[in-house]
């Protein structure tokens, strides 16, 4: 149980996506201005991430691993997670035309981001079990929604204060995400990996 | 070998089967669209302009069959013609539009407005704005780098040889996407059909304006004694044509004769 717990914790705080890892920054900048709207990305990215992590996990161990295709793992993933997007936005913009309202365009983005593709890839390169895989994958995405909404709100923030003009805008934002990474960076010594 | 032909069978394979579930999907989950928005859609301009305050032609077209509370004549550049067509189309009523043109309030060229120092930077107006205001002297005059030549979709600006852009009174729509790019706000939307404007976009004293410029505004009121019909009124060191009592009730422009620095222009 507690490994299930650190494998958490750790993709939360520790390895966070964005913080740590420096993954999936174009939708960090791009939809952090407005914090409701991040709050709607983070959601979706864990969503999507999960589902798709289990499909990953179908798919690398039932069909890559008996063939021994393992380095396809990447161009299958890549195929997975693009073609299980678009099935999914057409399943939610037919059935649930509110959500597709306030996805619909942040999974569009997800489409083809690199955040995650790099969950299922991680999950294949440590053989997690599915459980395991789900775990990280849950635990991901919330570390993506944390590391977003934090941004967010700073970035809300940030609006009323007096930003110099040559750093107005996506400068001053990547100064903000260098400084919460550099918080983040004091996590690294809590779990022993 | 055995790898590769493993390889051609798993990815074809997987392709066909997520191919498949999606083709299969979008027939299954096919969304029924209102017929009515692509026609709607047919007949706008298409010049993506959003002077109708959604984010393009298609949300438009898509707002005005769905709502009920959005009017047909939003669509600037389309004039009346295609409010009446989408008019006809939503079977909506149709108001009438006051077309617009746009119009640049500002004569000051190299060789009549000073500069304050030699501009050598990125050829931007927003660029060269953020330095102390632009090169000119005049805080409110046109920088000439023509971003508004730019945002115009309808390739209706050119910028003239004395650095001043040029309105194509053909071409012009009147959308204000050029009015919105402008730091200065140089460019304006005027009622198509005024009679005279004022080609000065300074609200400076009058002897300050005059240090800056030669064709400035220089606040002397001669136009405003000069209107027999009170259009024209002062505000700010300037005057405000007002442009409904030019147009119906005057047709001699003595403001214009009036004017030494030839800042009120006649409008062909």
């Amino acid at each position: 149980m507690s490994e299930y717990f650190l494998l958490f914790m750790g993709a939360v705080l520790v390895n966070n996506f964005v913080l740590t890892r420096f993954l999936g920054l174009c939708i960090f900048f791009g939809v952090s201005k407005n914090l409701n709207a991040s709050i709607g990305m983070g959601m979706a990215v864990t969503s999507v991430m999960t589902m798709s992590s289990i499909l990953a996990w179908l798919v690398y161990n039932y069909v890559l691993v008996p063939f021994k295709l393992t380095f396809l793992t990447t161009v299958v993933f890549v195929l997975l997670v693009a073609s299980f997007v678009q099935l999914l936005e057409m399943i939610i913009k037919r059935h649930m035309p509110a959500l597709y309202k306030m996805w619909g365009i942040y999974l569009v983005l997800i489409a083809t981001n690199c955040i995650v593709l790099a969950v299922p890839l991680i999950n294949s390169e440590n053989s997690y079990s599915l459980l395991m895989s789900i775990v990280n994958a849950i635990g991901s995405g919330l570390g993506f929604a944390l590391a977003i909404i934090l941004m967010a709100s700073l970035r809300e923030k940030l609006q009323y204060s007096d930003v110099p003009k040559s750093l107005d805008g996506l400068g001053i934002a990547f100064v903000l995400a260098g400084l919460l990474a550099l918080s983040f960076l004091g996590f690294s010594g809590m779990i022993p990996l | 070998m055995l790898t590769a032909v493993y390889v051609f069978v798993v990815l074809t394979a997987l392709g066909l089967v997520f191919g498949f579930i999606l083709a299969y999907a979008n027939k299954k989950f096919a969304l029924e669209v209102n017929p009515l928005i692509h026609l709607v859609d047919d007949v706008l301009p298409k010049g993506q302009c959003g002077a109708c305050g959604f984010a393009g032609c298609m949300a438009y077209a898509e707002a005005v069959v769905l709502d009920a509370n959005v009017p047909p004549n939003l669509c600037i550049p389309g004039k009346a013609d295609v409010a009446n067509l989408v008019a006809e189309l939503t079977g909506k009523k149709a108001e009438a539009t006051a077309p617009k043109i746009a119009f640049v309030s500002c004569a000051g060229s190299p060789t009549t407005a000073r500069a304050a120092y030699n501009y050598q930077g990125i050829p931007d107006c927003d660029a060269a704005a953020l330095l102390m205001g632009g090169p000119k002297i005049c805080k409110n005059g046109c920088l000439g780098f023509g971003t508004c030549v730019k945002a115009c979709v309808f390739n209706a600006l050119e910028l003239g040889e004395n650095h001043l852009p040029i309105v194509n009174s053909r071409k012009c729509t009147g959308c204000g996407a050029c009015e919105k790019v402008c730091p200065k706000n140089v460019i304006k939307l005027i009622p198509l059909g005024a009679h005279v404007a004022l080609r000065c976009n300074t609200r400076e004293k009058g002897a300050i304006a005059k240090k800056s410029c030669s064709v400035a505004c220089i606040s002397c009121t001669l136009c405003v004694r000069e209107c027999p019909y009170g259009a024209i009124k002062m505000e700010n060191n300037v005057p405000i044509v007002n442009y409904k009592i030019c147009s119906e009730q005057c047709n001699e422009a003595k403001c214009v004769a009036k004017c030494p620095t030839k800042a009120i222009i006649q409008i062909k």
